[in-house]
């Protein structure tokens, strides 16, 4: 049957594609999947920097593409992960480098070699996002409570019907669950409820996250995070695991209450 | 006070923006999903009652045109009240001119059977089935029961 192929994409910028094709990535290979990831955002290429890999790199997507070395050696083996890899974006090219086509060539290849082809994809609509989804079996759409994203994610799922494929699943990223009880902020079920799409994972906004790309290494490894604990459970979905939501509504409780009230 | 007591317990009673968001929001995308922006909304409502026009008249003040979300598709829904039966009839001022005219004549023709005020009434006619020699007839013998007796 052949490695699923999913692709993460949202519309949006800086929503967090590239952190959740990392995390949910790391995450699978540490359940034992084999695992390979595509950055498709050719030019401003990312996921090998967050990901640790940046010093790994001999060959890129292009390189194969273009014929210069074969499939395997684009192939960057993560030394911590090792059923991990990588296949990283050219920089200094563009988004016009690499086809449709060219995708579905490639994953057609690494297809009996893997158990998920995991595809990072540039923001926006053009040619960029269409590399990146036409090889894709699952799309994930990755969106923050906010109403430039909310709206982009819903032009996405808008361009996915229109060209057959499956609308796919929904992230919010970077929800804040005290702002959305302060009535501040959409919240989760407002989100399913205007894009009429099923979650497969909330992540809270967390202070690890930053550091975490900072040394790349992805937050998913980092006990203490909330937000590393909502991409394992998305993982396990993945595979198929019936994992709840995590509770991200605590109410602190009544005597943390008054102390807060007093210290303002 | 009653500030201190709500934040002790959580309760946040004020709609915040967040809601404000989702609906911004529902209304935008509605007009995104179907390439119709607001403004050449507008003018679709505008050539809609203007059709409409031409049929039925309608309440300008309680007309409703809006898109309506359903899941991820939209619907246009229309309420368009109409005016009340009595306008629909021929104007008020043919009406009364003919129960006036009607009137008239009635009044007219009731004048004419018990005036006594110098219009000569018409003379009676007699109907032609009673004979002149009958009635004109003399005759010495008093009435008898039988002469009473209707023919």
């Amino acid at each position: 049957m052949g490695a699923r192929v999913i692709t993460v994409t949202s519309g949006k910028g800086g929503v967090g594609k590239t952190t959740t094709t990392a995390n949910i990535s790391v995450a699978l290979s540490r359940l034992d999947q084999r695992v390979v990831m595509l950055d498709a955002d050719i030019g401003l290429r990312n996921l090998d920097v967050v990901t640790g890999l940046e010093n790994r790199i001999v060959y890129d997507i292009v390189d194969v593409v273009e014929g210069r070395c074969n499939l395997k050696q684009a192939l960057i083996k993560h030394k911590q992960f090792p059923s991990l890899y990588l296949i990283p974006a050219a920089q200094t090219r563009d988004k016009t480098a690499i086809s449709p086509a060219d995708m579905l060539d490639i994953v057609a290849k690494l297809k009996p070699e893997f158990d998920f082809i995991i595809i990072d994809s540039p923001a926006g609509i053009e040619r960029g996002f269409r590399n990146a989804v036409a090889p894709a079996d699952e799309v994930i759409i990755v969106t923050n409570p906010e109403v430039s994203a909310v709206r982009d994610a819903d032009r996405i799922i808008g361009l996915l019907e229109a060209e057959n494929k499956e609308p796919g699943k929904l992230i919010i990223n970077r929800l804040k669950p005290d702002m959305v009880k302060k009535g501040e902020m959409l919240s989760a079920d407002d989100i399913t409820d205007i894009l009429a799409l099923d979650i497969i994972g909330i992540v809270p906004e967390d202070e690890f996250v930053i550091p975490a790309s900072n040394s790349g290494v992805p937050v998913t490894l980092n006990e203490d995070s909330k937000a590393g604990l909502a991409f394992q459970n998305i993982a396990r979905r993945l595979l198929g695991q019936n994992v709840p939501l995590m509770d991200l509504e605590k109410q602190p409780g009544f005597f943390r209450r008054l102390v807060k009230l007093f210290n303002g | 006070m009653t500030n201190f007591f709500d934040r002790m317990f959580g309760k946040n009673n004020k709609p915040g923006t967040g809601a404000t968001a989702k609906s911004r929001l529902e209304f935008v995308l509605v007009h995104d999903r179907i390439n119709l922006p607001p403004e050449r909304m507008a003018e679709m409502k505008a050539e809609i009652l203007q059709v409409i026009a031409k049929y039925v008249s309608y309440e300008h003040d309680m007309v409703d045109i809006s898109l309506e979300q359903r899941d991820r598709s939209s619907a246009l829904v229309a309420d368009i009240p109409f005016q009340k039966a009595k306008d629909v009839l021929p104007s008020d001022a043919d009406y009364d001119a003919d129960l006036e005219a009607w009137e008239q004549a009635k009044t007219k023709q009731t004048q004419n059977t018990f005036a006594d005020d110098g219009d000569t009434p018409k003379e009676m006619v007699e109907p032609s089935f009673i004979e002149d020699d009958a009635l004109n007839a003399e005759t010495d013998e008093p009435p008898t029961e039988d002469d009473n007796d209707p023919v």
